[in-house]
């Protein structure tokens, strides 16, 4: 793991270089130099395997923190990218070109976070959100408690009453009379 | 039936517009006599379940199925078209994205109809009262019949509701499609609340 970070560190330029485990390493990288990263890292690291893309939405930085996961079955190691993208024009490279599931990630991040990427097949589908025309979901100033409120139909709850008056009336319907 | 010169259908292109009826549904009565009371009781002993899990509620639907709780005894069976269905289960939350076809298939299916929902989901929500995506009380957008509560019901439990079902259609009360059919607009306008990207026929044969 150790040689396979420090080989990297010599060609790309890496900052926050965290080691999570002892087979998981995060580190963040900037964006323009992302999908170069990934490249090398699949196609000379050895880092086969697409885990996950996710996004971690940032308002009070205004950016989001795009997350790719790559594993490498040789040495059952890991590695995160982690890349921040401004909130405003959140716009990041596809990387469908090297596993065709990425454009699947890519449209749900697409729909959940609002982040682009130009040139993703089926990029402008729908993918679980047919016809939204809210802010996207996953963003953390979208509240989600007021949209289902406002969307659906909620039942009220149920009645609930203090235990002691309540048996006090069921049981001594006199007393309350008085 | 008239439609009164509205334009239906509208969320179709061209096209498809004439492959789709534009007939509404309309309400049958129910005879009030001893044949009625008869296909009641056909009815309430062959209720055809529509094989369609929309929710985590279907995993409870499987044991049923198995020689434990074995649901053919109460001639209960699972059919794989609405067409072919008279039963259909709300099996826990729905999303709006499987709303649009669960309407599309609860419409599909031939009258009578009648819909059992399973779980606190379709009753107020239950644990995702506040998701953006699913939709709070089933009964807004399609009428229900029966309730079982629980999150998951246990296969008992659904069996004793196929129970109140069966006496529900034989006491006469299982009129599910002609309420649908009464009350045609406000169910309409409550489906076009939520589904947005309305692409499908106002009413499926």
């Amino acid at each position: 793991m150790l040689e396979i970070i420090n080989r990297t560190k010599e060609k790309f330029r890496l900052t926050d270089l965290k080691k999570q485990r002892s087979d998981l390493v995060f580190f963040a990288v900037p964006r323009k130099e992302a999908v170069k990263i990934i490249t090398y890292l699949r196609d000379l690291e050895n880092f086969t395997h697409l885990v996950l893309i996710t996004a971690v939405d940032y308002p009070e930085l205004n950016r989001f923190q795009l997350t790719y996961l790559l594993h490498n079955y040789n040495n059952a190691v890991s590695i995160g990218i982690k890349i921040m993208i401004p909130r405003n024009k959140a716009e990041m490279d596809s990387i469908h070109h090297l596993w065709a599931q990425a454009a699947t990630y890519q449209r749900e991040l697409r729909e959940m976070f609002g982040i682009n990427f130009p040139g993703s097949p089926g990029i402008e589908e729908n993918f679980a959100l047919e016809g939204w025309d809210d802010i996207p979901p996953m963003r953390r100033d979208f509240d989600t408690k007021a949209y289902s409120e406002k969307t659906f139909f909620p039942r009220e709850g149920r009645i609930s009453y203090d235990p002691r008056e309540y048996m006090k009336v069921k049981l001594y319907p006199e007393d309350k009379e008085e | 039936m008239e439609n009164n010169n509205k334009p239906v259908n509208l969320g179709l292109s061209a096209a498809d517009r004439e492959l789709f009826c534009e007939a509404l549904p309309v309400v049958r009565k129910p005879l009030q006599n001893f044949i009625e009371k008869f296909l009641n009781w056909a009815r309430a002993n062959s209720l055809w379940i529509l094989g369609f899990g929309t929710g985590c509620g279907a995993i409870e639907l499987r044991p049923l199925m198995t020689s434990r709780y074995d649901m053919y005894r109460y001639g209960i069976a699972p059919r794989p078209t609405p067409r072919q269905s008279s039963v259909f289960i709300i099996g826990g939350y729905a999303s709006v994205k499987t709303l649009k076809r669960i309407v599309r298939s609860y419409e599909q299916m031939q009258n009578p109809k009648f819909v059992i929902a399973l779980g606190s989901c379709t009753i107020n929500g239950g644990m995702y009262w506040d998701s953006y995506n699913t939709i709070n009380r089933i009964d807004a957008y399609i009428p229900v019949d029966i309730y079982i509560a629980g999150c998951m019901p246990r296969p008992e439990a659904i069996i004793a509701g196929f129970g109140k079902l069966k006496e529900l259609i034989l006491a006469g009360k299982g009129e599910g499609a002609n309420k649908y059919a009464d009350n045609f607009e406000w169910y309409k306008a409550n489906q076009r609340k939520i589904i947005k990207d309305w692409n499908m026929p106002d009413y499926n044969w």
